[in-house]
Parts: C-alpha cells; structure tokens; sequence
C-alpha cells in the first residue's frame, strides 16, 4: 500500500460518530497499567473484555435471583426461570432466529460443534460418507470431525484457500459430492480473519443436500448475523468474545433438525420422564441442556448482547473496520513486516510475522510495553502448515480499540527491530 | 520491572543468529525430537557418543530466539562431557531459569546469560526445551518430547 492511501482511512476514522472514549470507560479492566505502561489489549479474538453492565448483570443474578430453573414452585425459582428464557429470547432476536426453541446453551463454541458432530453427526454419517471442512478451520471445527469421522469411518475432506487467505470457491463446491453429509465451516477465521461468502457456501451445499455447521466464535463480536438470511442448518458461537462472560456459548438449530436429533449428555432438565425401563426426552433445546446451566453466565450474556445493541453492531463492525484498515496500513509499512492473511472480506484480525524474529519473542518484547497481543499457532495449525511459518503475531480488535492503540503497537514493533538489530 | 535486555543479552541474540553446531549428524548414534506446542519450538538434537561421553553433537529445528540461542550454548556446554555431567549441567541451568539457584553459577559459565529468563517465567519453557530434547536422546527415547 502507498503512504498516500493512509490520509483518507484517517479521515474515517475521524469522521465515525463512534464514541471511542465512552465505551472505553465502560471495561473496568481497561484502567489496568501493564509493566507502568497503559494496557493496550489486542488479543479480542481470543476473548474480549467484559463492561461493567455484563460483570454487574452476573452480580445481580447471584444478589437476587439466583435458585434452579425449570423446577421450583417458589418465587425464586419462577424468577430465575423467567429470566433464563428471557436470555433466550435475547439471543433469538440477535441471531434472528425464527424460534427460541432452536437456541441452545452450551458452554462455547467447541462445546456446541462438538454437540452437533456426537448426535447430528452420529445419527447420519456411515462408512464412506464424507465430512467437508475449510484449510482456515479452528482446531474446534476439525478434531470433533476427525473424531466423528474415525467412529464412523467417513472421511474428512478439506476444502484449499489461497495465498490471501480466502476459499477456493470452485474447489469447495466441487468437493462436494453424494457422500457429503455434513459441510464445517468458520464463519470469520480467527487467524487470518477472512470473511467467507458463507451465504453462498452454504447454498451450493444445500443444493447438493448437505447441512451445514457454522463456526460463528469469530463473526458474532464484529458483523451483524443473520441465521435466516444465511440459512445455515447450525450456528455455533461463544459470549465470551462478544463481551459477554466465558463458559456460556450458544448453539442455534433449525428446529426440524434439533427434534430430529438424538440427545447428547444425559441428565436433570433434558428429560420429560424417567423410569428405570425408558426415559423420555424432554423438547427442544431443553433436549440439549442435560444438568444445572450457567444461569448467572446466561445473564452475562443477555447482557452482553444488549450492550452491543444499544451501541450497535453495524456502527462497532463500522469502526472496527477503519481500524483493521489503518492497522494494515500502518503495520503493513513497517520494514520487515508480512501480512499473513490479505483476503478482501476481513473481520477484526490482524495476523503478521516480522522478519526473522520469532513471534514469540515479538510476544515479550510488546508485553514489556504493555501490549497484549497474541503470538502462536492460534489453534489453527494447519493454516500455518498452509503458508509455511511455524506461527504468527495476531492483533485483534474490539469496539473500545483505538488509532493511537495500533500506533502504540507499531511502535511496538519498531522496538522488537531495535533490540534485535 | 524486568528489563528486556536481561532476557535479549547479547550473547543470546547472536547465538540464536547464528547458532552453533547446527547440523543433523550423520554418524549420530542418539537422536531425539523435541516440541513446544505453545509456540510450535520445533528441535531435534543428535549425538554421537563414545561410551558415556558426548563425542558428538547437533541440532536442527525452529523456535524462538531464546530457544534457538539455548540449543546453541547447549550443544557448546555439554561436548565432551559424560551423560552425568550433561545432566547435572542441565540441573544447574534448570535452577538458574527458574530462579531457584541458590549456589554459585560460576559452573555454568557462559550459560549464566540465561539468568534473566527467570524473570519471564512464560519463557522458561523456551529456555529448556532442547535441554529437555538432549536428556531424552541420552536416554535413548523414542518418541517425541514435548513441554506441555
């Protein structure tokens, strides 16, 4: 990129009627001094930081509405019940679902794939059927289907991306043939963050008569989705990187498919009557919520997702989008700096490695100065396989990041080339 | 505040530029491989031994600087020492990485650079891996070691 191309993204930047600084004030822990310097948190995509309605919502569930649901009479009970299904709610408008029923709690995403591969995936695939997942896959979309495919003795197949990071549309479609029963697929890829043309994907896997599993861990926190208007078969996501607390996730389902499906774990809650000679199942999404939940996690979320809302989540897409934008510029330019994933389509990550300094050492050495960043393999190996590096440094950006945050990581990164000279 | 230029000594930056002893060993009787999945530290070190003497000594692999420039002082340190002697270096370095060190590292020599890897206790990891590598070569392990 030319220098002449910066000036107008910092115009954009400028011009957004975001306020940056409000919502900073509203993430206690962005008050945090690293080392004596300010945090400068950049590792979003591996969780983001919690405002105070979220870490006050769970407050409140354990202040004055805490007791089991879906079980006792009593007012506490009733209430903690009500507000359970009020979450609920929450998240079927967020994702627009057609129903509160084809949502269901999980613990995360991971938990939610691999809900979907041990019943969905259990229940239909045989010997020779075949599994269809992405080169940019999170390891939670592609082990919960070697594991699922090793049971069966289905085959895992792999769909290649290119040197910028994107699908290679026409492979993927070809790859899918009479023997694929179910097409995995991340929805934004967490160390590249390219956006795939999931709606198109999708359709072309519908048409061969696949259903499809989306891996959304990455795409909630930062573009506005649409289950519906995708019409994806299941929707995984986590609360903990959209703002919300960790150990609560989400699984949509349609809701043909959710009755459909065999149970998963067994237990309290999931059942509608127990006999020692048969149990039966309870209705979905209670099917699929063996046990006490993470009901004051749940209000975290509900929570979280109204926090979002009453920003809104084309206006934090908006900004986050000018910051990925400067961010490319400004890093992209700094010697010795290579950009590892350039697709077109990109969501909120930043992923680059720096000369002959292992990112793990660039880990420190930002650390010292109080950036936290994300250095490895991001749980996506394979993809580093795919171009050649043993790992990356990853920058990932939520609603309260700054242009001077990215500034500071860049001067950041000139100090890595400092001290290793 | 730990300071960075306790961790990127000098002599650690240009060890991991330029590492010694870099090199698979043919005629090495003793081999194993090492790896650090929290950063994908990738070594294998080789030896050629002469009864339970360290003849010889190799390796080859990816990491970061600190792990590189560690394998390379490593492989420095133990040629021509016996099994025992290696791993009672290993010992000392072990404590001195972690901060536990309670005698005087004079013994380590040149490895006492690594002192302010105790002070990034994330990385002392890093600093052991290929010591780790070495002790399951000259125990004749097969199979892969790992730090986690």
């Amino acid at each position: 990129m030319t220098a002449a191309a910066a000036v107008p993204i910092r115009e954009r930047v400028a011009e957004t009627s975001f306020d940056v600084e409000r919502i900073r004030r509203d993430f206690p822990i962005l008050q945090t001094k690293v080392h004596g310097h300010p945090l400068v948190y950049l590792d979003n995509a591996a969780t983001s930081q919690k405002p105070q309605s979220v870490i006050d919502a769970q407050v409140r569930y354990y202040e004055g509405e805490n007791a089991n649901i879906h079980r006792g009479v009593h007012y506490l009970s009733e209430l903690a019940t009500a507000e359970f299904e009020k979450a609920r709610a929450t998240v079927r408008a967020f994702v627009n679902a057609a129903r509160s029923s084809e949502i269901v709690f999980t613990r995360g995403t991971t938990e939610s794939l691999n809900l979907v591969a041990q019943t969905y995936g259990r229940a239909n695939l045989g010997p020779g059927d075949e599994v269809l997942i992405t080169a940019m896959e999170h390891h939670s979309n592609i082990v919960p289907w070697q594991m699922l495919c090793e049971e069966k003795g289905a085959k895992l197949r792999v769909a290649p991306i290119n040197d910028e990071g994107e699908l290679l549309f026409a492979d993927y479609e070809k790859l899918i043939g009479p023997k694929t029963r179910v097409v995995a697929v991340g929805h934004v890829s967490n160390a590249l963050g390219t956006i795939n043309p999931l709606k198109d994907m999708i359709a072309v896997a519908h048409a061969k008569g696949a259903v499809v599993v989306v891996d959304g861990a990455q795409a909630v926190p930062h573009l506005k989705v649409d289950v519906q208007a995708l019409d994806a078969d299941f929707y995984a996501f986590s609360g903990h990187k959209m703002y919300g607390p960790t150990g609560i996730g989400v699984l949509y389902g349609k809701q043909a498919l959710l009755e459909a499906m065999p149970p998963w774990q067994g237990g309290g809650d999931m059942i509608s009557s127990v006999t020692f000679e048969k149990t039966t199942y309870n209705k979905v999404p209670h099917k699929f919520e063996a046990g006490t939940p993470d009901m004051a996690g749940v209000a975290g979320l509900k929570a979280a997702i109204e926090y979002m809302n009453g920003i809104g989540i084309e206006k934090i897409a908006a900004h986050e989008h000018d910051l990925l934008e400067y961010a490319t510029e400004v890093i992209g330019a700094i010697e010795g700096v290579r950009l590892i994933g350039t697709a077109r389509e990109k969501a909120g990550v930043l992923s680059f490695v720096l000369d002959e300094v292992h990112p793990h050492d660039i880990g420190t050495i930002l650390d010292q100065q109080g950036i936290a960043v994300r250095t490895g393999h991001h749980c996506a190996q394979p993809v580093m396989e795919r171009f050649g590096i043993p790992a990356t440094v990853r920058a990932s950006f939520a609603a309260y990041n700054t242009k001077a945050e990215v500034d500071a990581l860049a001067r950041g990164i000139r100090k890595v080339s400092e001290v290793f000279a | 505040m730990p300071e960075l230029r306790d961790l990127y000594q000098e002599v650690i930056l240009e060890h991991s530029k330029a590492p010694r002893n870099y090199k698979a060993l043919e005629s090495a009787d003793h081999k194993a491989e090492g790896y650090n999945p929290l950063c994908g530290d990738r070594f294998t070190v080789y030896l050629e031994m002469d009864g339970d003497k360290i003849r010889e000594i190799g390796f080859q692999g990816a990491g970061c600087a600190i792990s590189k420039a560690s394998a390379s002082m490593m492989t420095q340190s133990v040629k021509g020492k016996t099994k025992e002697e290696a791993e009672k270096i290993f010992h000392r370095f072990h404590e001195l990485v972690t901060g536990h060190s309670h005698e005087d590292t004079a013994e380590l020599g040149k490895l006492a650079v690594f002192s302010g890897v105790s002070e990034f206790p994330v990385r002392v990891k890093c600093a052991t891996l290929a010591w780790h590598t070495l002790e399951a070569a000259l125990e004749g392990k097969q199979e892969k070691v790992s730090t986690e």
